[in-house]
């Protein structure tokens, strides 16, 4: 397959910017110069050697990469079949996948003269890692973060904070990541000038799908190489959890062409994915529309308006995909299934139990797929999941679930 | 030739700027607003844009966001704004209006089904804020086909490079943005802005009318003294969504649209 590249799947975009179908420039008038102008200056950096060598330097001693490639060997005792290694992009600096490609577009803001850095985030992991890089750089930040999450995720929002960053909780909306998505929309759109949007996940308008791809993609090609030392072969499975879906498309990428290499996303089932949408499934559950400057899934109702997806966890609470995954999905070479909250945790502590690795929810919702699949397989089918974040910022929430009085110094359960 | 053309045709016989209005159907209610959006002619609105309430308006600010809140809240559709302009059009056959919002709503309708029925109600002109010439053949072209004037905002960000493209599939007029942000923020400067639209009357036979920072009479007069008309949508948005009772809110309208016209 890789050899023909009229048949790859790693061709993409087209000059417009698309998937299939998917993907695009659906932003107002204003912004479509500085979108034009952002995918001039990443082509012009793409092509050039110096880009990536600052790129691998500070990947290197800023981030920590390469990220190892580990075994989980008690795990994969327990559940009894597939052999079972994490990616653990959790170790970066930053505690998460999120920084790759941070770093990436704030070198190419500073190539552009660009002072004033924006973001949105959702779990704060991409805002953490936004403000972080600006404070290396010197640059000023400004996080757009849904009112909601502040509360939720409420050490992510003093890191930022010491990190010099300006947190902004968005109160529009339920509070969530995509209306944190919209007020970083509307303050590009009045600071056009000297403002960057450092976007999270691979989606809104062209390029960005594609160059945060590209960024996050170091993820795939690591472990592809680690996987021939450790194992002299391609992993069989290869598996991620999916908000807008930078993690799984950066280990995906690299893999696409390798026909042997079963490729599945999982999404957030939240409470089940049922007519009551209480979960973030775009692909199971959504269909295709326009939002945020791509066409792809999205959750909405019968009038095309957007719905509020729900999740445990913060970081996957967004009622769309990137359209690259969409694509994927309708072209069937990766597989979308999802998993529920409760799934979720039972991994969350699955994962501490055996591999002393406290995990973020995002990739619980990996693992939880894992468990399902990992017992009926051969012994010698090889999984490799990303373990794309930890889980420190993620302790109050699954305290609360497991009933646990965080606030009890003596660390005695709760009674009911 | 439609209601649009029509209508700048005999505001310029007349020598006179058009004023146009913005407001979102549906907003507080579908009653209330469709007394509104009835009394609007005869407050001196030459033009009504009619916004579809969206619940991701990435271009506007609080004010009209929160509009389409409160319309989404009370039940409107896109097949409930469709059916206000049906009902407007029973009584007033010379009025232009356009619609005006995001496409996801168009696009979950479907592009054919929804300019059949524009055409059908008497919608005469369409403004959508994300469809880039980028994106033309999505429903620009579509639009003309069917009779129907796809207006494209120019904005400061247009350079003189970009807007032979912009202007290219625009009909009816060319609506320009008078500020870089969000619908409601900023002030429009007459000093600022005519040069600017200067520089598209230069490229274009299309009547340019100028919106974005406009809340008071005497800023439609001088924004429509540099221009074909000026666009009013936020600052009377703002009054309906403080309750203020109908005749009110068109005794505002009156006044903004005796100052563009004193223009």
């Amino acid at each position: 397959m890789a050899d023909d590249l009229f048949n790859s799947f790693m061709n993409g975009p087209d000059e417009r910017g698309r998937f299939g179908i998917f993907g695009g420039r659906f932003v107002s008038e204003t912004l479509m110069p500085l979108i034009l102008s952002l995918e001039e200056e990443y082509d012009k950096a793409k092509d050039d050697p110096s880009f990536w060598a600052e790129m691998d330097h500070l990947w290197k001693h800023y981030v920590g990469r390469p990220s190892p490639l580990y075994f989980a060997e008690r795990l994969t005792e327990r559940l009894g079949g597939a052999k079972v290694y994490f990616k653990r992009d959790e170790l970066n600096h930053t505690g998460a996948h999120k920084i790759n490609n941070v770093l990436g577009q704030i070198l190419l803001a500073r190539r552009m003269g660009k002072t004033r850095i924006i973001a949105e985030t959702g779990a704060g992991q991409h805002g953490v890692a936004t403000a972080t890089v600006c404070a290396k750089f010197g640059l000023k930040c400004v996080v757009y973060m849904g009112a909601h999450d502040v509360r939720r995720q409420a050490p992510n929002v003093f890191r930022m904070r010491l990190l010099g960053a300006e947190v902004v909780p968005v109160t529009s909306g339920r509070g969530t990541l995509k209306d944190a998505m919209n007020d970083a929309l509307r303050d590009w759109v009045t600071n056009v000038r000297d403002t960057f949007y450092c976007i999270g996940t691979v989606a809104g308008p062209h390029p960005y799908p594609a160059m945060v791809r590209d960024f996050q993609s170091i993820i795939g090609k690591e472990a592809k190489q680690q996987m021939l030392e450790a194992e002299g072969r391609l992993p069989d499975t290869i598996i991620a959890a999916i908000g807008g879906g930078s993690n799984a498309m950066g280990l995906f990428y690299p893999f696409l062409d390798d026909e042997s290499v079963r490729i599945i996303g999982v999404e957030a089932g939240g409470k089940g994915v049922n007519e009551k949408m209480e979960h973030c499934a775009s692909l199971t559950g959504g269909r295709p529309g326009v939002l945020h400057g791509n066409r792809t899934y999205l959750l909405q109702d019968d009038d095309g308006q957007i719905l509020e997806g729900y999740s445990i966890s913060a970081g996957l609470d967004y009622p769309g995909i990137g359209p690259e995954h969409a694509w994927l999905h309708e072209v069937g070479r990766a597989e979308y299934v999802s998993i529920t909250d409760k799934e979720a945790l039972e991994a969350f502590q699955l994962s501490c139990e055996t591999e002393g690795i406290i995990p973020a929810l995002e990739p619980c919702h990996a693992l939880g797929h894992v468990m399902k699949i990992a017992p009926d397989l051969p012994r010698d089918h090889i999984i490799c999941m990303n373990m794309c974040g930890r889980g420190d910022k993620d302790i109050f929430t699954v305290a609360k679930y497991l009933g646990f009085d965080m606030s009890d110094t003596e660390g005695r359960e709760v009674e009911d | 030739m439609t209601r649009i053309d029509a209508k700048f045709a005999e505001l310029k016989a007349a020598g006179k700027k058009a004023f146009v209005a913005y407001v979102m159907a549906g907003d507080p209610d579908y009653d209330t607003s469709l007394e509104i959006v009835k009394g609007l002619p005869g407050a001196g609105v030459d033009i009504i844009e009619l916004g579809i309430p969206f619940t991701d308006p990435m271009a506007d600010g609080p004010t009209i966001q929160a509009a389409g809140q409160r319309a989404l809240e009370a039940g409107q559709t896109l097949q409930k704004t469709l059916d206000m302009a049906a009902e407007f059009r029973k009584g007033d056959d010379s009025t232009p209006i356009v619609m005006m919002g995001y496409y996801n709503p168009i696009y979950n309708r479907g592009v054919d089904r929804f300019l059949a029925d524009a055409k059908a109600v008497g919608v005469d002109g369409l403004i959508v804020v994300d469809l880039p010439p980028e994106e033309d053949d999505e429903l620009c072209i579509p639009a003309r086909d069917a009779g129907l004037n796809f207006i494209r905002l120019a904005t400061p960000t247009t350079d003189d490079k970009r807007l032979p493209k912009v202007l290219q599939n625009t009909s009816g007029f060319v609506y320009y943005v008078s500020i870089t942000g969000i619908t409601g923020a900023g002030e429009a400067q007459a000093a600022d802005v005519a040069p600017e639209v200067a520089r598209i009357k230069a490229r274009t036979d299309l009547p340019v009318v100028v919106g974005f920072g406009i809340n008071t009479p005497d800023k439609a007069r001088a924004i429509a003294g540099i221009a074909d008309g000026a666009v009013v949508g936020s600052a009377i948005v703002a009054r309906i969504g403080q309750g203020e009772p109908v005749d009110e809110v068109l005794d505002f309208v009156r006044g903004l649209a005796e100052g563009a016209h004193s223009a």
